[in-house]
């Protein structure tokens, strides 16, 4: 039982201590893209790396892929070392990149057959089959995929990916300039993925990503993992609501009967603000109930404003609350 | 690194290489063809027909392997640096970078795949030069072998301009700046006993004299130089190019930020 369990934590990817670099060119100076980043995956797993522009998670994937060489720090793969055995572990990894890269001019059915090959597995026509179906591309097979729309293009890029049955699948923003539909689309087919226990790593500047898709979620900003943690208690720690009541009188005090923690009046007493609650929807709950109970009280308002913590909220609570990685 | 080779791989490279050539059959088959074609009029036909034999060679059968060698350095050298430049130039090169191959996959898939165009253009330019000359080639095994070997020199020649290049204007600079001149004032219409002194000697510092030479006598069994430094000459440079290409991919040069 025991070793059992020891298998099931083993982390399918474990990175430590990684560092990159970028040599400045010319009047630019150096990058530091990824800062001592020590990062475990583990089997089976979903996992979103949360990080504005410029973060480093298209760095960090590159150097797990091979498209990126670090200045430091070592990777390990199903349990094997990168420096030595990048063959075993590539074969067994898939990228969807954040460009479209693509030959244009090729078809969908060759280009998704010529990834299968490339990463060593026998044609297999079946399993390409399947795979273009799954994506709804098989009655596009014979199209070139400069005639296909951007999202089908993407779907292409995740046929490609996965042409090669991969355990490893890295997605680099899989749903950036995509319609809503296909944003959903999308989340299903990474569903399907974790059923066939593929372990997914993607990278997304959307907290409702994150939070609609991952069951852990890594943060990092200007290269650094600022912090590792199951979904639930990230967005319960660092998510806020925040609502705004454009009130038709101007207020003295808030009312003893609505008072709440996280109330507040403003200077000119013409709007209250409430913020708090989590990013589990605990935020919403309460700003219904103030709505409720102003309109008990007849206090009369002419607008609500309600939104989430956006990203950019939790970096500076987060660098707020820890001001050591501020440094 | 992990040893072997990978066999599925290097063939999947193969085939989709083939493949784009295929896309662009005009492009890649008929236009050095009609080149070829318009030489062959003037200097074989027209201008041949005034000139002396030489070294016992009619003129017309003595720019044939001259004439061959001039579209196979520019084909091959064309057809490996573009199966290379595109993907780094559209981004796509991600898939061959994250994937289980290394330098000799890769040389292997897509080297093959532009000496294999070389060789089909060559086979044509061969039989459409018959339509204008008559000529016998005296060692038709050691030719080809001969062929075979320029043709992947110099692949592999364009597959390091695919790797250098970081624009068109480059990928075209090196094959007309300095291909072009060399191979024509390496004796591909003329006999460098031709020159005078000191032109000679300095012909001889032409690597593409050694090339012509080596083809012309596999020919007619007369060339400017012997046929052993000609065959070590081409011999050196086809690993000169696998050198370097074999350090660019451990070093991730241009490949690998
Ligand atoms: N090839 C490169 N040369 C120099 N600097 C680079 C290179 N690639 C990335 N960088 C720099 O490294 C840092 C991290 O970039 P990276 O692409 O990893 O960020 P990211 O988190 O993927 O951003 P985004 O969300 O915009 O995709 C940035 O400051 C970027 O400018
Ligand atoms: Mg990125």
């Amino acid at each position: 039982m025991k070793a059992h369990i020891a298998a099931v934590t083993d982390p399918i990817l474990k990175i430590t201590g990684l560092d990159k670099t970028y040599p400045g060119r010319g009047a630019a100076p150096p990058v530091k893209a990824l800062d001592n980043v020590d990062l475990e995956i583990r089997k089976g797993e979903i996992f979103a790396l949360l990080g504005p522009n410029g973060a480093g998670k298209t760095t960090l994937i590159g150097a797990v892929c091979g498209l990126v060489r670090p200045t430091g720090g070592t990777i390990e793969a199903f349990g094997m070392g990168l420096k030595d055995d990048w063959r075993k572990i590539r074969a067994r990894i898939g990228l969807v990149p954040q460009e479209m890269a693509v030959d244009i001019f090729e078809t969908v059915h060759h280009s998704v057959t010529y990834s299968r090959g490339l990463f060593g597995r026998p044609a297999d026509d079946k399993r390409i089959e399947e795979v273009l179906r799954a994506l709804s591309l098989w009655d596009k097979r014979d199209s070139q995929l400069r005639m296909l729309s951007g999202g089908m293009k993407r779907r292409v890029l995740i046929a490609k990916a996965l042409a090669h049955d991969p355990d490893l699948l890295f997605l680099d923003e899989p749903t950036a300039g995509v319609d809503v539909e296909l944003r959903r689309d999308m989340w299903k087919q990474i569903d399907v993925l974790r059923e066939l226990g593929v372990t997914i790593i993607l990278t997304t500047h959307y907290i409702e990503e994150a939070e609609e898709m991952a069951d852990r979620v890594g943060v990092i900003d200007s290269g650094r993992i600022l912090l590792v943690d199951d979904k639930a208690s990230i967005m319960t720690s660092l998510g806020r609501t925040e609502a705004n009541f454009a009130l038709n009188a101007p207020m003295t005090a808030i009312p003893a009967s609505i008072a709440r923690e996280g109330l507040a009046l403003s200077d000119d007493g013409m709007a209250l603000t409430f913020r708090g609650g989590d990013g589990a929807g605990g935020g919403k709950e309460a700003v219904a109930e103030v709505a409720q109970q102003l309109a008990r009280e007849g206090i009369g308002y002419s607008a609500i404003d309600v939104r989430e913590s956006s990203l950019e909220d939790i970096f500076v609570k987060l660098v707020e609350d820890r001001p050591e990685i501020a440094a | 690194m992990t040893a072997g080779f990978n066999a599925v791989s290097a063939w999947a490279i193969y085939k989709r290489e083939v493949a784009r050539a295929w896309r662009t059959v005009f492009g890649t088959i008929i236009s050095p063809v009609l080149t070829t074609c318009l030489y062959f009029i003037v200097f074989g036909a027209a201008i041949g027909s005034r000139m002396n034999d030489i070294g016992g060679v009619n003129y017309g059968a003595f720019i044939v392997p001259g004439l061959l060698l001039l579209t196979l350095l520019s084909e091959s050298t064309s057809n490996g640096s573009f199966g290379i430049y595109m993907p780094r130039f559209t981004g796509a090169i991600y898939e061959l970078l994250s994937a289980p191959v290394s330098v000799a996959e890769t040389l292997v898939g897509f080297v093959g795949a532009a000496v294999t165009k070389s060789l089909i253009i060559a086979a044509i330019i061969l039989a459409t030069a018959t339509l204008f000359v008559d000529y016998t080639i005296a060692h038709p095994v050691l030719a080809f072998v001969y062929i075979v070997l320029v043709a992947s020199s110099f692949s592999l020649f364009g597959f390091i301009l695919g790797l250098w290049a970081d624009g068109f204007e480059k990928l075209q600079m090196v094959p007309l700046l300095v291909l072009t001149p060399l191979t024509f004032l390496g004796g591909t219409f003329y006999s460098i006993d031709m020159l005078a002194e000191p032109w000679r000697t300095v012909a001889l510092f032409n690597p593409i004299v050694y090339l012509v030479s080596g083809l012309r006598w596999t020919f007619f069994e007369q060339s400017d130089v012997t046929i052993g430094v000609a065959f070590a000459a081409t011999a050196g440079f086809l690993a000169l190019c696998i050198g370097i290409i074999t350090w660019i991919f451990r070093t991730g040069w241009r490949l690998r930020d």
